[in-house]
């Protein structure tokens, strides 16, 4: 495939620009229509069939393709690259922060050229274009994924639990994680469960404004997030982001107790049923009374396995329980419901519910709604789902408790020990008592 | 400073104009939200830090980069209504405007150019704060057309359609902190720019009165001070490239290009002055020095104040200087002010002092310029110039104030200036480097179709010439008054008016233009009133509720009385109308007491009695019933 296809061109243009031996960057003379127009040839995304080019005003236009259009070349473009900025000097009294680029909007720039968001920034780039890290940790970078937070699976998880337990077991003081924010808080759940007894925090940050663009929050997260990694007293994994849409304060949220609640905003991060770690200005200020310290001399328990065979189906009205069958036949062992209300799924599931827990498959009841705790002790039905074996979620996220149930199964075989594991209070996940806010459901950096 | 005459043509005069409007349409170019402003406190505040980025060169505007570093921060303040997500930078643009689109492929269309086939909306990065991205969106919607001004075919570069940005409001915490109101960022502007090809300042004038009468013929375009705003390039051969942006009137043009011609010339004369004297950029140290102690106990009020709130006063002396630093470039504006100007730009300071200006105005003694002028080791032949405040804010004026000094020596920096209401322009910011303009990625290019282009063709407004032709027809006006109509901002206002009211379209027209320019020489501020209210007005006549007479002076209570309705101004000043039966009583009581002359006069006391009753009724009936009342009158009299 040529690269004018691989930029979006085909057919007549297509045609037209190889018949004058284009190429995207090449300075273009377009006749049509009885104009011409002078240009740099751009490629061309999504549906469409104009030729784009960028006048000297630096606008971009579209010329359609018609059989009075003619091109000349004439000449070569020069492609712009991205020149990284220069680092800036690193204090050694501070603390030593490990920031490890997954990819993401964080770490996303606008190719000049093309005009696509590409996850093109290193952790390093981002420290050239955040200086003021420099002032408040010694930082080094390490690549470790360029990925859309969309396709992290499993495998990923590990591989990214693996990375941090190494520089942990080196002694820094702390880990910032770029991430893409779209499912950060599922790895934020994925690492509370396979960094065990973490000395010191991880700390995952995302931006909801790409980092190239002035208003990015990407700049703010990062400082928030390094300060808290290098600073904070707690130790595990949090997730940093905007407390509010301005750019003030950054809340630190508990790795399992965090969710995306807005497709946009820069506060899209939100707790849920539990207190954030911290919120972070120019120091670190708790928020939680319950955590565990930072203590450089604990010693960290990997547990990096994770089972792909689960799957978290949500109840409705009218549900089908075949659903739950198809999963059983697909050779799945664990499933997470999203139940409605206290933790409730309709008596026609019952059977297809008894099946599979018969059959040796774990299935866990979480609550589809925003906040609370899931009792099945409340009416007859949730009754009877625990007598057929279903574990309540209690005050669990559906999502953290699907990523629960990926770990433990990864752990052990044992359907016994699966449903202890489940039971247990791991990493935070489940919170004794559910708190009362003043005034409504919500107060800061939560729901 | 008197007006000099100036052969523009000799000294290589270039101008070219980029038109912006508001456009009238219903909602924000890439949201619902309506397009209008607020005045109450807002609803939504939010704070924000924008940082420079990388050009796709790898550079960073310096100016940018220079605010970032002292840590501005932008407070935007918002209001539900004119407000959502979007513009607050919280959530992608929606598609773009299509009204929006057709209104400037109608204007363009007008002015003969070719719409592309396709749209590209662009950013522009801007990171002063007035937009909430850091970057203004942009696109260019027709190139390549012309227009005829005078005798002349004056090119037209290109066509875009553009958001507006917010509105500055103050700024607080000594600088630090800018106050940005979001209800205008957003609002649909066309930009309409014409090639370099203007040589003259009346010929600029010319060329902006033309475009902005085919913007308004579009009708579709927002009226009133605010919506329009004029961007000039001007260059001189031997002067420099100068952007001069947001002149609001349009009369303005040719006095902003004239001053700027004056302006570039007297930099000339400074820097060869500058050069006879031997003055080279390196001579020229930034070494400001601590003079707090030469004013411990000064009589002067600022410097007092200043001192008294522990600020400091520094000194920077600018070697062989003296005399040039009070230059006068343009009215009220010397060498000096360009100094000033930087000093508040980079050093956030309220203003600077120099020895070239008559210090004991401040109250600053001889002895005091004789201390300073030691402090600095200076001689008759240096300029010194001082600022009281912050030590790192003072420092930083009289960085920026040397630099510009070293400019001097070399001619004229390029730059980009903003024009003030007298027509003098101030130094804004550096020249942008190399356009950084790259791709809105969050929307799709949006294609224009041959169908698009032909409904917009076929509909469009009608011409300057058919116009006149049919007014004078349709309304039986003259041509002096149709033209004069056609040229005012009231035709739209005056057809409606003429239809609806009852009242005569003469009438309508002479008042539109002719009495309200009498009105704009009397002081009166005509853009107070709004077409509203100037339909409600001739509404009233229609109904008989006002006099003729009686329209001048309620416009004008509008015009002062913002928010108020024709039937205040009618009840206020008076102008109730008599009821028949109130007016005969007048009649008869005037018809009384004149039987003398009545007698005498026989039927030739008609015209007296008429004079009498008006000079009581004037304004409060009209004469054809004063008339028909007092020939009854008579009547029954005889």
């Amino acid at each position: 495939m040529c690269e004018l296809e691989g930029l979006g061109y085909r057919g007549k243009a297509l045609e037209l620009l190889r018949g004058a031996d284009c190429s995207v960057g090449d300075i273009l003379e377009i006749s049509s229509r009885g104009r011409v127009y002078e240009g740099i040839l751009m490629p061309r995304f999504g549906a469409g069939a104009a030729i784009i080019v960028k006048l000297k005003s630096g606008y971009n236009i579209g010329i359609e393709v018609t059989d009075m259009v003619e091109i000349k070349r004439l000449g070569r473009g020069a492609k712009p690259a991205f020149v990284a900025p220069l680092l800036p000097k690193q204090n050694p009294a501070l603390p030593h922060v490990v920031i490890m680029s997954t990819g993401g909007t964080i770490a996303s720039r606008v190719d000049y050229r093309t005009g696509a968001v590409r996850s093109a920034m290193s952790a390093n780039d981002l420290l050239g274009v955040v200086p003021e890290l420099a002032d408040i940790a010694r930082v080094e970078t390490e690549f470790v994924f360029s990925i859309y937070s969309e396709d992290f699976c499993q495998r990923d998880w590990s591989e990214l639990a693996l990375r941090v337990a190494k520089r942990v077991e080196e002694g820094v003081d702390g880990v910032v994680i770029a991430h893409g924010t779209d499912t950060m808080a599922y790895t934020s759940a994925a690492l509370s469960f396979a960094l065990q007894g973490l000395p010191v925090p991880v700390i995952l940050v995302g931006a909801q404004r790409s980092s190239d663009r002035p208003s990015s929050d990407a700049a703010t997260n990062l400082i928030g997030a390094v300060r808290a990694a290098g600073e904070a007293p707690f130790a595990g994994v949090g997730l940093a982001m905007h407390e509010s849409i301005s750019d003030a304060a950054i809340v630190v949220h508990r790795g399992t107790k965090v969710r995306k609640c807005h497709t946009s905003r820069r506060d899209t991060f939100q707790s849920v049923n539990g207190l954030p770690f911290a919120v972070v200005e120019d120091r670190v200020v708790m928020l939680s009374e319950h955590y565990q310290r930072r203590d450089p001399s604990r010693r960290l328990v990997l547990r990096q396995k994770f089972s792909d065979a689960v799957v978290l189906v949500k109840f409705y009205p009218g549900f089908d329980p075949s659903v739950i069958d198809f999963y059983v036949a697909q050779g799945m062992r664990g499933i997470v419901l999203e139940g409605s209300g206290l933790g409730h799924v309709s008596r026609v599931c019952f059977e297809s519910i008894g099946r599979a827990i018969d059959r040796g498959v774990v299935v866990g009841l979480a609550s589809q709604c925003v906040g609370g705790r899931v009792n099945m002790n409340v009416y007859d039905t949730g009754r009877d789902l625990l007598g057929l074996g279903v574990v309540a979620f209690e005050d669990m996220l559906a999502e953290t408790g699907l990523v629960k149930l990926m770990w433990a199964l990864g752990q052990t075989d044992d359907t016994r020990q699966v449903v202890e594991l489940l039971r247990a209070d791991v990493a935070g996940e489940y919170s004794c008592c559910t708190l009362l806010r003043e005034g409504s459901l919500h107060y800061r950096g939560g729901l | 400073m008197s007006k000099v005459v100036v052969d523009y043509e000799k000294l290589g005069l270039k101008v070219g104009l980029e038109i912006h409007q508001q456009l009238s349409v219903n909602s924000k170019l890439f949201c619902s939200c309506l397009p209008e402003l607020f005045k109450e406190d807002p609803e939504i505040t939010f704070l924000r830090r924008l940082r420079p980025t990388q050009s796709e060169l790898g550079q960073v505007d310096p100016a940018a980069y220079f605010e970032f570093q002292k840590g501005v921060r932008i407070l935007y303040e918002a209001s539900r209504r004119s407000s959502c997500l979007v513009e607050m930078d919280e959530e992608p643009p929606h598609a773009i405007n299509m009204d929006a689109v057709e209104v400037v492929l109608m204007a363009s269309l007008m002015m003969n150019m070719q719409p592309v086939d396709e749209v590209h909306v662009m950013r522009k990065t801007v990171i002063d704060g007035s937009n909430t991205t850091g970057f203004q969106r942009t696109a260019i919607i027709a190139l390549d057309g012309w227009i005829v001004v005078g005798n002349k075919t004056i090119p037209m570069q290109a066509a875009s359609l553009e958001e507006d940005a917010a509105r500055k409001i103050g700024t607080q915490d000594e600088g630090k902190t800018i106050r940005y109101r979001i209800d205008r960022l957003g609002i649909p502007l066309i930009e309409v720019a014409t090639a370099p090809v203007i040589y003259s300042p009346k010929e600029a004038q010319e060329v902006a009165f033309a475009i902005g009468k085919i913007l308004r013929d579009t009708s579709r375009v927002m009226r009133g001070l605010g919506t329009i705003r004029q961007d000039l390039n001007v260059s001189l051969s031997k002067g420099a490239l100068i952007e001069i942006k947001g002149v609001q009137d349009l009369e303005l043009i040719s006095t902003v290009v004239e001053y700027e011609v004056q302006r570039q010339l007297g930099l000339l004369d400074v820097k060869e002055e500058l050069y006879r004297r031997g003055i080279i950029p390196d001579v020229l140290k930034a070494e400001s020095i601590d003079v707090t102690g030469v004013f411990r106990d000064t009589k002067s009020k600022i410097l007092r104040k200043a001192v008294d709130k522990n600020q400091k006063v520094f000194a920077v002396k600018l070697l062989g200087f003296a005399g040039l630093t009070g230059r006068e470039l343009a009215p009220n504006f010397r060498f000096g002010t360009e100094l000033s100007d930087r000093a508040k730009f980079w050093g956030r300071v309220g203003g600077i002092f120099h020895t070239d200006e008559v210090l004991a105005t401040y109250g600053i003694t001889p002895q005091e310029i004789v201390m300073l002028q030691t402090a600095v080791q200076a001689d008759k032949g240096d300029a010194v110039v001082f600022v009281a405040d912050t030590a790192e804010n003072a420092q930083d004026a009289l960085k920026a104030v040397v630099d510009r000094a070293q400019e001097a020596c070399l001619g004229i920096p390029q730059e980009t200036r903003t024009a003030k209401d007298d027509g003098t322009t101030r130094y804004m910011r550096p020249r942008p480097g190399a356009a950084r303009m790259y791709p809105e990625t969050d929307i799709a290019p949006q294609p224009i179709s041959a169908e698009f282009v032909n409904k917009v063709q076929t509909h469009l407004p009608e011409s300057a010439e058919k116009k006149l032709c049919r007014l004078g027809k349709q309304y039986s006006l003259n041509e002096k008054l149709a033209k004069q109509l056609i040229d005012s901002e009231y035709l739209g206002l005056f057809e409606e008016t003429a239809k609806s009211s009852g009242v005569s379209a003469s009438t309508i027209a002479a008042f539109l233009t002719e009495t309200i320019k009498a009105l704009q020489r009397e002081g009166i501020d005509t853009s107070q009133v709004t077409e509203e209210q100037i339909g409600g007005i001739f509404r009233a006549v229609g109904l008989g509720e006002l006099a003729k007479e009686a329209i001048a002076d309620v416009f004008s209570w509008l015009s002062k009385n913002e928010g108020k309705t024709v039937q205040d101004a009618v009840a206020v000043l008076g102008f109730e109308m008599f009821t028949e039966a109130e007016l005969k009583i007048v009649v008869e009581r005037i018809v009384a007491s004149n039987k003398e002359q009545i007698e005498k006069r026989g039927k030739n006391a008609f015209g007296m009695l008429m004079g009498v009753v008006m000079r009581e009724v004037r304004g409060k009936a009209s004469p054809d019933i004063v008339a028909k009342l007092l020939k009854e009158a008579e009547a029954a009299q005889s």
